[in-house]
């Protein structure tokens, strides 16, 4: 389980990097995305996984009696997970609006902020 | 200390927003309520700033959950005087926005959103969690991307773009490097990882980490090979979002550098030498940015660039006396960028553009004005007394006792630079007659007393405010004192939060 989760962590972390490095904006987008996956799978995979123990003391005890699922990592992706859907949303929406602007999907293009002297 | 009140900072704007939200649309009330949520939070400002002062840092567990295992607020003097800077410099940009901005960018939310954009900056400031901090970065520029494209002027979305693919890049980074001190630590909490990490016996995947961080907040501050974003969109949106960006923003990023720096990694021989070489070369490229640059607000962002590396280098030496240079050049920093951004929205306001070569005659309109301005002008080049002057003589102080003497070189060539680029400004803008056949549309003119009163004040307010930081340094010198202890020494900040439970490791 560890070492698929590392393979998927790693060419999710590659193909980011990969879409972030090319011009167009759409395929920074997906990058960025991707990059964000990666992040929470490694998230996930360092807080160390553990099959089928969820933490749940039972009724008899006062403590934990085996090794149990480490809830913490999952509430940090959850958390990391709603962020970036929002910044996703709202990055689409800018990007559809300076498609409609520029149109063009060429970063290289953009380069208004620097012609503009107000 | 536990004290409920430290929240306060951060709720004052969240009301202040809910509020401004529900009178969507009406921007008379939202302007007063504005002015008034600023003008409450800086007073809570003050008052949490004289209460650590007088009583030591204070804590906040979240829901009573004991440290280490809920959120906990801390605020020590650090996050004290950071808060306390926000909030007045927020207040000015709030006075300046309610005369300077287009009704339609207020109809939009400006307002409401400029609040939680300050919620964010006191949350990150005041938090002692780590993911916490993240949250509240992420707050930070959910809110900052908003103002920066409200009014959807092509070139301010072009700008965004750029801003906005580097800074959620930078939370990303950022996020990596939480995640894997999770990974090797098993907790959030500041103090605790600090004791943590100083336990934890291979230092090579320790230092990996720090350079994740190191790359985020970097990005964040704008440092030398990440900072190409700021100068193509900081003078996107208009002038008081601009100041918000130039004085506080990356300011968020430097704050964040000294609090994990100091107490989560303790910085190597190897970081500090990355640090001062990246410290030089910002001041360098921000330098030469600048130089060349002939519209007023793009030569402030190159100078943001170039000062941030003052801030860079102190934090690289790491010693008491460079660490107080630090410290005390944040603080001048923050009011002064914030109202360098404001003076170059009122010369728009009364010359309707910001090209130096299309501007002229402002000394002999309006003398009285300008001469503040040169003020705040001659502070942010560092002329004795003024607050500029005071933490570079402790930067240059400490950098001799080093032997970095290609810092000290890259902090007088950049101090001669910006005093070179003011120098250029002031002649352009202030002294020069307006170029012939060029149309001026002054906007100011017309405009009643108390709207030209509302964009003279605030930048009163904070030219005030350097003054004071420049004639009374002594007392800053020994706020700064305090909280340069406080970092290299954070052993009383890990008994405050951890209690009894510091003793056990």
């Amino acid at each position: 389980m560890e070492l698929l989760l590392v393979a998927v962590l790693g060419l999710l972390y590659a193909a980011g990097v990969y879409l972030i490095l090319r011009r167009s904006m759409v395929k920074l987008l997906l990058g960025i995305m991707l990059l964000g996956n990666g992040t929470n799978i490694l998230i996930f995979l360092l807080g160390g996984i553990t099959k089928g123990k969820p933490p749940i003391i039972d009724a008899n005890h006062n403590v934990f009696q085996d090794i149990y699922a480490d809830p913490i990592p999952q509430a940090l992706i959850l958390t990391a997970i709603v962020i970036s859907f929002a910044l996703t949303a709202f990055a689409i929406v800018l990007l559809k609006r300076v498609y409609a602007l520029v149109d063009s999907d060429d970063l290289d293009d953009l380069n208004t902020p620097e012609e503009e002297d107000l | 200390m536990i004290d409920n009140h430290i929240l306060a900072p951060v709720f004052i704007h969240l009301f202040t927003a809910i509020i401004q939200l529900i009178a969507w649309r009406k921007t008379v009330t939202q302007r007063f309520l504005s002015v008034g949520g600023s003008f409450i939070g800086l007073l809570i400002a003050i008052r949490l700033f004289s209460t650590v002062y007088q009583d030591g840092t204070l804590f906040l567990n979240a829901s009573n959950w004991e440290a280490p295992f809920g959120i906990v607020f801390v605020a020590d003097l650090l996050s004290a005087t950071m808060v306390m800077l926000t909030s007045i410099a927020g207040f000015a940009v709030s006075i300046f926005s309610t005369a300077s901005l287009s009704r339609q960018r207020m109809l939009y939310g400006y307002f409401p959103i400029f609040h939680f954009l300050l919620m964010g900056l006191n949350g990150s400031f005041l938090t002692g969690d780590i993911f916490n901090l993240y949250v509240w970065f992420e707050v930070i520029i959910i809110s900052s991307f908003v103002l920066m494209t409200l009014g959807g002027r092509k070139a301010q979305l072009e700008g965004a773009v750029k801003y906005m693919a580097m800074n959620i890049l930078a939370s990303t980074f950022f996020l990596t490097g939480i995640g894997i001190l999770y990974g090797i630590t098993g907790t959030l909490n500041m103090a605790d990882l600090a004791l943590k990490i100083k336990a934890f016996d291979n230092k090579a995947l320790v230092g990996i980490t720090s350079v994740f961080f190191l790359l985020g907040f970097g990005i964040k501050s704008a440092v030398f090979p990440l900072y190409y974003w700021l100068p193509s969109s900081y003078h996107t949106p208009p002038s008081a979002v601009a100041a918000t960006f130039g004085g506080l923003l990356t300011k968020v990023g430097i704050y964040a550098m000294l609090r994990v720096f100091s107490l989560i990694f303790i910085p190597d021989e190897f970081t500090r030498n990355l640090l001062m070489v990246l410290a030089v070369l910002t001041i360098l490229t921000g330098l030469f940015g600048a130089l060349i640059k002939s519209n007023i607000r793009r030569l402030f962002s190159y100078l943001i660039v170039c000062h941030i590396g003052f801030m860079l280098g102190g934090i690289s030496m790491f010693t008491k006396i460079a660490l107080m240079g630090t410290v005390f050049y944040l603080i001048h920093d923050i009011i002064v960028k914030t109202n360098m951004f404001l003076i170059a929205g009122y010369i728009r306001q009364v010359r309707g553009t910001m090209d130096m070569h299309r501007v002229g005659g402002l000394y002999k309109e309006y003398p009285l004005i300008s001469l503040i301005i040169a003020l705040v002008l001659f502070s942010l080049v560092g002329v004795p007394p003024l607050s500029g002057f005071w933490p570079k003589i402790y930067l240059i102080q400490e950098a001799f006792v080093g032997h970095h003497f290609i810092f000290i070189t890259a902090i007088i060539l950049g101090s001669l630079g910006t005093m070179y680029v003011i120098a250029k400004m002031w002649v352009q803008v202030f002294w020069k007659d307006v170029p012939e056949g060029i149309e001026l549309e002054d906007k100011y003119k017309n405009l009643p007393l108390f709207r030209k009163l509302l964009l003279i004040i605030p930048i009163c307010i904070l030219a005030f405010v350097t003054l004071y930081i420049g004639i009374q340094a002594e007392s800053i010198v020994k706020v700064v004192d305090r909280i340069s202890n406080e970092l290299l020494d954070t052993s009383p900040y890990i008994r405050t939060v951890l209690g009894d439970k510091a003793n056990l490791l």
